[in-house]
């Protein structure tokens, strides 16, 4: 081996031979691993071991911060800050307020989605040792990858066996 | 999924390669064709105009336009509306149908979302120069300025400012969102260096790792339930810019949602109004099938039949009010000086969708293309009834008035048809017009289906 290594990666021409690949790896015992797909496949991201998602949460922390900023403002510029009596009128005319919170409400809540997602997924990346991989381009457009984080040579060896007996297209190694 | 005796949502034999193939090639491959280069230059001069128009606009002041007392709301707002209403269909189609598990929408989706912002951005643009001082048009926003003032909350202008404004960015966030795969694709098979870079940036890194899959899942299903009540709030909103003044014929409680539903109306006229074109010069006919026009086609009948139904019950509810001004602007705009304006908007929504009844009619792209321009066209009239006629004469006989355009009105009128079709010709030459990773899908599940 000439450069220090990623880990190692299988490539399949199917989606449902990535879906199996992925959880007998798992069974197999390996737990640092990646798949990647063209499009989404259901079933892969639990198949290797990654079972919930918190984007749900942020929204609605996002979505909720958004009602209460919007409605505050409104409430405190409205009552408190600059108070105007239009005909008699009560101050905290609280009906008028709804529009804005719910707009206000859906902004923040897709801010948090977005952004959030985002972070949480460490994108933008412009640089990922996956993409030494000649054959990576594919992944986004037919092909499906499989790629174990190995680093020490016996264990390396022991990985490669492993996707070379779920006969896929070719395993690369992976360069760091 | 389509059953054994309905036509496939894409024609058959394709797959992954052959989809990614398909739809890049037309930005990656495809030279510069004289027709994208004629039709660019066209629209760039129309946007010439615009700029023409505008800039007179700021030396001289909205002077130069036909309103003014009693029409205080001329082209500008019939514009923005007409504009605003345009942009309905394309979330429509990306998150309602979505959330409906509508297959078919897959690969008008892009390509209906990109229509909504550049019509969103048409229509900002209108409110923005009928300020007078667009310059000052912070003064909308609640921020600390020196005087200590904030905006009017109980005021629907404020409202329409945060509605608008909100749609504008969520649709960006919605698009932007849906693209980053796509960008990877693009940069994946870009050939240049440059070309790779740009798109390499675009994409931020997407690697189409499965946990990033499934937060990915996870935010655009959500972004499409935020953006779903959001829609239907923005023409509501712009709505009660008009029914909260007590202008007869604005003064109604019908208005919210008979300006949604003439929204996503108008919306679906000008999607397929793109479409038809593009899906034969582009030669995608086999992914834009007959199938997606006539379900277009059907949504366009029932939301003209809930216009239709709006334009009764408005006539209706000024007979039945008894109120002599409601009674005299429904008389006055069938009858009166701006007549041939409310005759033109009852042929081209009402009359003429009623040939969509016919499977006939809703599967041949060249009956759909003249019903969807006429609709487009009676959709604009519409707004400019709606606006027009109410204020013109109102209350007081001595306070009528007559509003007509001036060449400047159209001048900035057709201007922003020029900045819609230029970004749109960009769009098409720069950007997939399908999504590649929701066509990937379609295709693999339509086999797994099939099996």
């Amino acid at each position: 081996m000439k450069s220090k290594l990623y880990g190692v990666m299988a490539e399949f021409a199917q989606p449902e031979e990535l879906l199996q690949a992925a959880r007998s790896a798992y069974a197999e015992g390996y737990r640092k691993m990646d798949a990647y797909s063209p499009f989404p496949i259901e079933g892969v991201a639990e198949a290797i071991g990654f079972k919930k998602t918190r984007v749900p949460m942020l929204v609605l922390i996002g979505g909720v911060s958004g009602a209460f900023l919007a409605y505050g403002m409104q409430y405190y510029s409205a009552v408190k800050d600059y108070a105007l009596n239009v005909g008699g009128r009560p101050l905290h005319s609280w009906p008028s307020f709804v529009p804005i919170t719910f707009e206000m409400t859906i902004l923040c809540a897709a801010f948090a989605a977005v952004f959030g997602m985002l972070v949480m997924n460490g994108l933008p990346r412009p640089y990922h040792p996956v993409f030494n991989v000649p054959e990576f381009k594919l992944a986004s457009q037919t092909r499906f990858f499989l790629c174990i984080k190995v680093t020490d040579p016996k264990v390396v060896e022991q990985a490669k066996a492993f996707l070379n007996s779920l006969k896929p297209i070719a395993v690369h190694e992976v360069e760091l | 999924m389509s059953t054994a005796t309905e036509p496939p949502i894409v024609a058959p034999g394709y797959d992954s390669a052959t989809v990614t193939e398909k739809i890049t090639e037309v930005v990656l491959k495809r030279p510069t064709g004289l027709g994208w280069i004629c039709g660019f230059a066209l629209a760039f001069a129309l946007l010439m105009v615009l700029n023409f128009a505008i800039g007179w606009l700021l030396i001289r002041g909205i002077g130069i336009w036909g309103v003014n007392i009693p029409v205080g709301w001329g082209f500008a707002i019939v514009n923005f509306v007409w504009w605003i209403g345009i942009g309905h269909a394309g979330t429509f189609i990306s998150a309602i149908l979505l959330l409906l598990h509508q297959d078919w929408r897959t690969s008008i989706n892009r390509f209906a979302e990109a229509m909504t912002l550049f019509a969103v951005a048409c229509a900002g643009l209108f409110p923005l120069l009928h300020l007078g001082r667009p310059w000052v048009f912070f003064w909308l926003l609640p921020y600390p300025d020196t005087m200590g003032l904030w905006p009017q909350w109980r005021s629907p202008l404020v409202w329409d400012v945060l509605a608008v404004s909100t749609y504008l960015t969520v649709s960006l966030l919605f698009w932007y969102v849906g693209l980053i795969p796509d960008l990877a694709t693009m940069r994946d098979r870009a050939q240049r260096r440059a070309v790779q870079l740009i798109y390499g940036v675009m994409a931020l890194g997407w690697r189409g790792s499965a946990r990033h899959w499934k937060r990915f899942q996870c935010t655009y299903i959500l972004l499409a339930g935020l953006a779903t009540p959001l829609v239907l709030s923005v023409h509501s909103v712009v709505s009660v810019d008009f029914a909260v003044a007590i202008v007869p014929g604005w003064h109604s409680t019908v208005f919210p949602p008979y300006f949604v539903a003439g929204a996503i109306f108008s919306g679906f006229a000008m999607v397929l109004t793109l479409v038809i074109p593009v899906r034969r010069i582009y030669a995608l006919e086999d992914f834009i099938t007959i199938k997606h026009l006539e379900n277009c086609a059907k949504i366009m009948l029932a939301t003209g039949l809930m216009v239709a139904h709006g334009y009764g019950i408005e006539a209706f509810m000024a007979w039945y009010s008894d109120d002599r001004f409601d009674i005299y602007v429904t008389l006055n705009r069938i009858l009166g000086p701006y007549a041939p304006a409310w005759w033109v908007l009852i042929f081209c929504n009402v009359i003429v969708p009623q040939a969509l009844w016919f499977k006939k009619i809703r599967t041949r792209p060249v009956a759909l293309f003249v019903i969807a321009l006429l609709v487009n066209v009676g959709m604009w009239t519409e707004r400019y009834v709606i606006v027009v006629t109410s204020l013109h004469r109102d209350f007081l006989p001595s306070s009528w008035g007559f509003y007509s355009a001036t060449r400047w009105d159209w001048m900035t009128f057709i201007g922003s048809f020029g900045l819609f079709l230029c970004l749109l010709f960009l769009f098409l030459r720069l950007l997939p017009a399908l999504s590649i990773t929701e066509m990937r899908e379609l295709v693999w599940k339509q086999k797994e289906g099939g099996k």
